[in-house]
Formats: C-alpha cells, sequence, structure tokens
C-alpha cells in the first residue's frame, strides 16, 4: 500500500485526483462519499469491482463511466468472488501493486454475498471488500436486509396495526469475518472521515483479506435532508449507536469511545425511518446499545 | 526412447482425464472449480498436475459453482485464460454467471459433465442440463469419444478467445458414459499444443495505462446493438472453429468433424440426427443396417451453438424421414434439440417427416436395439400416421398410446 510509506492522506489534504466522480448518485448519498475517499487512498492502480446495487447503477451508464481507474460490475452475490478471480488473474499476469478492491451494499455483503465473502476470507484473498452500510435494500426502493437496525421503517417493514418497522437484530458483519479469521476488519463512518481514510490504508497493506464497514447514510431511504448526511453518520457514533472499532492479529480494538453517549431520542426522530418510535422503542434502543457496549468495553484493547 | 524414437503419444485416460489434459496444454493462468459428480476427476486431475508441477496456474478453491463462475469473469476481465468445469445442478447455479460471461464477451472455457437434473435427484447422465442453457450465449459442443474431448477442450480456447467470436465455450461430455470410460487418447506433446494455440490477447481487459470500465449497464438505446454483436459473436464462431480445426489438422494430423458431422447420409433414406456419445453407437447400427441393405445414416451434431443448420440442411438430402435422439424433453412441448432442428430443416425448404426420440434419461441405457427400433419406425411406410405423434419416450414403461 502506497499509503503506508507516503504521508498519511487526511480529510484537509486530500488528493485532487477523482477516482469516482460524475456519477447519478441522488444528493447526499453516503455509500459514494465512502467509494470517492476510499479509492483517493488506493489510487490510480485500484482494480474496483462493484455489485449490482446503487453504486452500479449510478457509476456505469454507458457510456458515461464514472470511474477513470478499472472497474467492473459484479453479479449481485459475486462481489467477493469476482474480486477473488481479479486478484488471482493479475498475479497469474504479473501486475504489481495493484488494489483490489470492492465496494457492495449491506444487502449485497450480509445477505446475498454473505456466502462469496466468506469463500474470499477463508481463501485468504489479498482483497479489499469496503461494504458501504446504508442499512436496506436502497436500489431497489428502500427494502429491509440483513443489516436494516430494529424499528427502521422500511417499504417491506412498513409500520401499521401489526408491525412497527424491521423487528430483527442488525446481523453483526463485524464479529462474523473476524469469526471467520479474516486478516484485517474495521468499522467506520463517513462522519468520521480521518479513521476512515485510515482504516482503508491499514486494510491496503494487509497481507490477507481486509474488510471495512463504513456507515454511509441515504438521505433518500433514510428520510433526512442532503446535507444531513456526515452529520448524522458522526451522530451515530457519537450516541454509541455506531461502534469504531477494529480486528487485527486476533484482537478487538476499540477505536473510540464516547464516554458518555449523546441522546439516541433526538438522533433517531430527526430520521424519517424512525420518527415512530415510542419513548419505550428507544428506551429499547438504548438498553441493546448499552449491553453491547458493556462487552466491548470489558474485552476489546482501547 | 532410444536412437531418437518419437515416444508414444498414446495413452489410456477416461474423457475427464482426457480433458484435462486438454486444459494442461491450454496453459490457462486461473482455474476456479467446485466438486460436482460426474465432474469430479477433471478438477482431480488438474489439482494433480498442479501438484506435481505439469501446471502452473492460480488454482482456486471456491465454495461454490456461481463464486467460480464469478471469478474466472474476474479473471479474464484483467486478461486472464481461464477454465472451470461444472455439472447438472453446479450448472444450474451458475446461469446468472453464464449469461453475464457472455454478455460481458469473457471467453471462458467450461467442461460440463452431461447429467440429470433435480427432481428427481440422479446423479447420471443426461443432456437436460445443459441444453437448458442453449440460450444463454454460450458456444456448445458435444464431444463423442474421450479423443474428442480434448481436441475439443483444446480447440475451444482457440475459438472462444478469437478476436471476432470473443464467446465463452461450453465442452459437454455425457456423464460417465464418456467422462469415466477409458480409451486410448493421443496426448499431443506442449510444443505443438504451443504452436496451435496462441498466448491469450485481448482488448477486452482491465489496463493499468488506460483505464477502463467494464461490465456497465446498456439502457434501451444501445442495448440492442450489444446484444446484436453478441449474436454475431456467436455466428463468426462457426468459420473460426472451421478455420481452428484445419490448423489442428495441420500441427496434429487430426482431421475435425466441424459443426456437424454426415455418416453415409449422401443416399440414405432414413436419418438419425443426434449428439455426444451415444452417436457412436448409432454409427454402429448404421453399419450393421447397410450390411443388411438398408439406407439408413447418421447425422452427428458436434456443436449446438453456433447451431449448424445448413450443414443438417445440406446433409438430408433425399432422405424419406429424419429421426432426432436427444437425452431431453422440454415439458409440454418436445426434445430442443428436435425444435432446432426442425426450425433449420424448414429454412432449408426441405423438411421431410419426422421423429422425435426421447430416451436416456436418467442414465438409462440406450441400446442398438433401440436404435434399430427408432430406424425400424422411420421405415415403417406401412404406417403412413406413424409421425402424427412426433415425440416417442423410448422404452417407456406402461406406455401410453402414441408415446413409445
Amino acid at each position: 500500500m502506497s499509503g503506508s510509506s507516503k504521508t498519511p492522506i487526511s480529510p484537509r489534504s486530500l488528493p485532487e485526483e477523482e477516482f469516482f466522480i460524475g456519477h447519478k448518485a441522488c444528493a447526499g448519498c453516503g455509500g459514494s462519499l465512502a467509494v470517492r475517499l476510499a479509492l483517493k487512498v488506493t489510487g490510480p492502480r485500484s482494480l474496483v469491482a462493484v455489485p449490482a446495487g446503487c453504486m452500479s447503477a449510478v457509476g456505469f451508464l454507458y457510456p458515461q463511466m464514472s470511474f477513470s481507474c478499472n472497474a467492473i460490475i459484479s453479479t449481485f452475490a459475486g462481489t467477493a468472488s469476482m474480486l477473488s478471480g481479479m486478484a488471482a488473474g493479475a498475479r497469474a499476469l504479473g501486475w504489481r501493486d495493484v488494489k483490489v478492491v470492492g465496494f457492495a451494499g449491506d444487502g449485497g455483503t450480509a445477505d446475498i454475498g454473505l456466502q462469496a465473502l466468506s469463500g474470499a476470507i477463508d481463501r485468504r484473498e489479498r482483497i479489499l471488500y469496503i461494504c458501504y452500510d446504508n442499512e436496506g435494500y436502497m436500489n431497489t426502493g428502500v427494502q429491509k436486509s440483513g443489516l436494516t437496525p430494529p424499528g427502521a421503517r422500511t417499504t417491506t417493514t412498513p409500520v401499521g396495526s401489526t408491525m412497527r418497522g424491521s423487528s430483527g437484530p442488525k446481523k453483526n458483519m463485524f464479529e462474523i469475518v473476524a469469526a471467520n479469521g479474516i486478516a484485517y476488519a474495521a468499522t467506520a463512518s463517513v462522519g468520521y472521515p480521518q479513521d476512515y481514510l485510515d482504516k482503508v490504508a491499514r486494510a491496503a497493506s494487509v497481507d490477507g483479506t481486509a474488510y471495512i464497514q463504513v456507515l454511509s447514510p441515504c438521505p433518500t431511504g433514510w428520510g433526512v435532508p442532503s446535507h444531513e448526511t456526515t452529520r448524522i453518520a458522526r451522530e451515530a457514533v457519537d450516541c454509541g449507536l455506531w461502534v469504531l472499532g477494529e480486528y487485527a492479529d486476533g484482537k478487538h480494538i476499540l477505536n473510540r469511545d464516547p464516554g458518555t453517549f449523546a441522546p439516541a431520542a433526538e438522533h433517531l426522530r430527526t430520521q424519517g425511518r424512525f420518527k415512530h418510535l415510542t419513548d419505550e422503542d428507544v428506551a429499547r434502543v438504548e438498553r441493546d446499545r448499552d449491553e453491547q457496549w458493556k462487552k466491548i468495553r470489558d474485552h476489546w484493547l482501547r | 526412447m532410444n536412437g531418437g524414437s518419437v515416444p508414444s503419444r498414446r495413452r489410456f485416460l477416461s474423457g475427464n482425464d482426457a480433458v484435462a489434459e486438454g486444459v494442461r496444454l491450454a496453459r490457462p493462468h486461473v482455474i476456479a472449480a467446485y466438486p460436482i459428480t460426474p465432474q469430479t476427476t477433471v478438477v482431480e486431475r488438474l489439482a494433480d498436475m498442479v501438484s506435481d508441477g505439469r501446471l502452473s496456474t492460480e488454482y482456486m478453491y471456491v465454495e461454490s459453482e456461481h463464486s467460480a463462475l464469478s471469478a474466472l469473469i474476474g479473471a479474464s476481465a484483467v486478461g486472464a485464460r481461464t477454465f472451470t468445469a461444472s455439472s447438472s445442478q453446479g450448472l444450474l447455479y451458475m446461469a446468472e454467471c453464464l449469461h453475464y460471461a457472455s454478455g460481458g464477451r469473457f471467453p471462458i472455457v467450461m467442461m460440463n459433465a452431461n447429467r440429470s437434473v433435480a427432481l428427481p435427484w440422479n446423479i447420471l447422465g443426461d443432456q437436460r442440463d445443459s441444453l437448458s442453457l442453449l440460450d444463454s450465449g454460450w458456444i456448445q459442443s458435444y464431444a463423442l469419444d474421450a479423443q474428442e474431448a480434448l481436441d475439443l477442450t483444446l480447440q475451444a480456447f482457440a475459438v472462444a478467445e478469437h478476436p471476432e467470436v470473443l464467446t465463452p465455450v461450453m465442452v459437454n461430455l455425457d456423464g460417465f458414459v464418456l467422462t469415466h470410460t477409458y480409451e486410448a487418447v493421443d496426448v499431443p506433446p506442449t510444443e505443438l499444443a504451443d504452436e496451435f494455440l496462441p498466448p491469450f490477447v485481448t482488448a477486452n481487459r482491465m489496463d493499468l495505462d488506460r483505464p477502463k470500465s467494464l461490465g456497465f449497464v446498456a439502457g434501451a438505446a444501445d442495448n440492442t446493438e450489444f446484444k446484436y454483436l453478441q449474436h454475431v459473436g456467436v455466428l463468426n464462431a462457426a468459420g473460426v472453429i472451421a478455420d481452428a480445426e484445419a490448423k489442428f489438422n495441420r500441427i496434429f494430423g487430426r482431421k475435425g468433424g466441424g459443426l456437424a458431422e454426415a455418416y453415409l447420409c449422401d443416399d440414405a433414406e432414413y436419418i438419425l440426427i443426434t449428439l455426444g456419445s451415444v452417436a457412436g453407437t448409432v454409427r454402429s447400427v448404421v453399419d450393421d443396417l447397410r450390411a443388411a441393405g438398408r439406407r439408413v445414416g447418421l447425422l452427428r451434431l458436434r456443436y449446438l451453438r453456433p447451431f449448424p443448420g445448413k450443414e443438417i440442411a445440406a446433409s438430408i438430402g433425399r432422405a424419406k424421414a429424419v429421426g432426432v435422439l436427444e437425452k431431453d424433453i422440454s415439458f409440454g412441448h418436445e426434445g430442443a434439440v428436435y425444435t432446432n432442428v426442425l426450425s433449420a430443416l424448414a429454412r432449408g425448404g426441405n423438411a421431410p417427416p419426422s421423429l422425435n426420440f426421447v430416451a436416456g434419461l436418467g442414465g438409462r441405457d440406450i441400446s442398438r436395439a433401440d436404435i434399430k427400433g427408432m430406424f425400424d419406425i422411420l421405415s415403417d411406410e406401412e404406417s403412413p400416421r406413424r409421425f402424427d405423434s412426433p415425440v416417442r419416450f423410448i422404452g417407456l414403461r406402461g406406455a401410453k398410446a402414441g408415446l413409445a
């Protein structure tokens, strides 16, 4: 990874060169921000795969291509397998210093793409897999995925007399890839860009599979103003509802402990998808949060 | 080996072994496959070759057939030569990627061990797996024997990667009957194989100096043109296959059979059209019937895509009736091969009466007596209404009238 030997990239000193630009994403798209920032770290020798989903729908509209590095759309289920094949092909052809990077949404990662991701980790593929987590199938019009948080209203988990948004828990992808024995994993937020950029740099230099799950608000699907993306993403961390952590060398590391949490009720209710939550619902969210944080504070390194 | 004698190139190989040898000679950069009966011995032999250094390749242990083909699309997208093998349920699990590979013009080569499709479960051979994917945009060939399996495999790379084709190729072998039967096979030396098959060069790949986007979105304004070009690519394969066989013959001294191979069809009154290994049995029955003075012939389809429509029309000649024997049924209609043959006959303006013989499903044996029976039905001029029910399930127990 070039970043490890050079000056670390910061939000104030981002390279001018754009690798994902001129796309047709919605205003305030957190996912496209995650892609744009990561590619500034991995650079022009990035070989990118993006599955069917938002980023491919907005970035590959023939004849207007939005990636200025090599890029391809994979099948929905095939991000990690296609990345693996690209890495194998590049190795066989003697291509040096390439970064094989994938960007898949939460549905493409935690649901339909989980098997291929597990296979790639199992094979110790030298690929960087970034999940831009906007907590639902946004490209198809905001349906529930395995990473939709409890209580969130989606078009398949509406709020009515018998259903009050998504009922299941949010699948813990971070622990899943860690249990899979991955070389490096991290959670990040587009609201904390320095932390995210550092993690991309570290992930790209790892000798093995790397996974980053970056919280990427979707103003369209979450029901927030398009200029609030980074604020919401930052607030989620400050409320303790999104953890900034790493898994490396078999150890869990906590990057940021807010100590006391900012109030969750306000953060949640400013989002259209959570507007219906009662005080009791919010209290349950906070209870779950506190339980999770107790485990983290007891067991993770800081 | 003394005195400059040429070492024997003949080896005793199964159909699957022969495919593996063909793959070794093609020197693929990346192999990805997931095991499934009766394909497994192909990937086992390839692993042996990697293990003892006879083959230098990236051998990927993928967790599913979908990932096998998805990985090869990725490898092909950076310009690597690629190979996979599958069968039946595995082939169907890949189905999405089959269309993807052909649409993206990634010239992957695959061996498919033709096997029945569940339900009911059955691991034995029929052709319902590959025939259900005739429309996936892949070139499809069907091997007669182990030698042809090797030859078709090596040729598949030359055809697939040709710039005017750029289309993946599926080489089909009848499950067990061909994949697991041992025969004497001529295995050419690698130097000759290198002369036949140059390194893979394509513009349809990622490029570090001139980056590009592949596998993109094309809306209604452009989609037809991409699909037309894909159609032209498969059509172009007909000429490229002929050229590849001519070159192959020049280098290895073995002729190919083109898209379709006619045997004693010129003056034949009754012709059986078929594909795959059963053609060997048909040929032997044709010899017997010829010896008894009956004018019968065999037309073997070696490729189903591109479809040998002209070859079929040209071979039928003055036949009074033709039969199509296939291990397939498209439920509610007829066998897919039969449909394709009828279309070719209609286009040729010479469509004699015909019957569709559905046999060999789930590995049921197709005997010489069965095949003689097919010729007997075709030539039974005492029963002019024999063509009224064109689809005949051979050997059907508890047969309903008109079906057997």
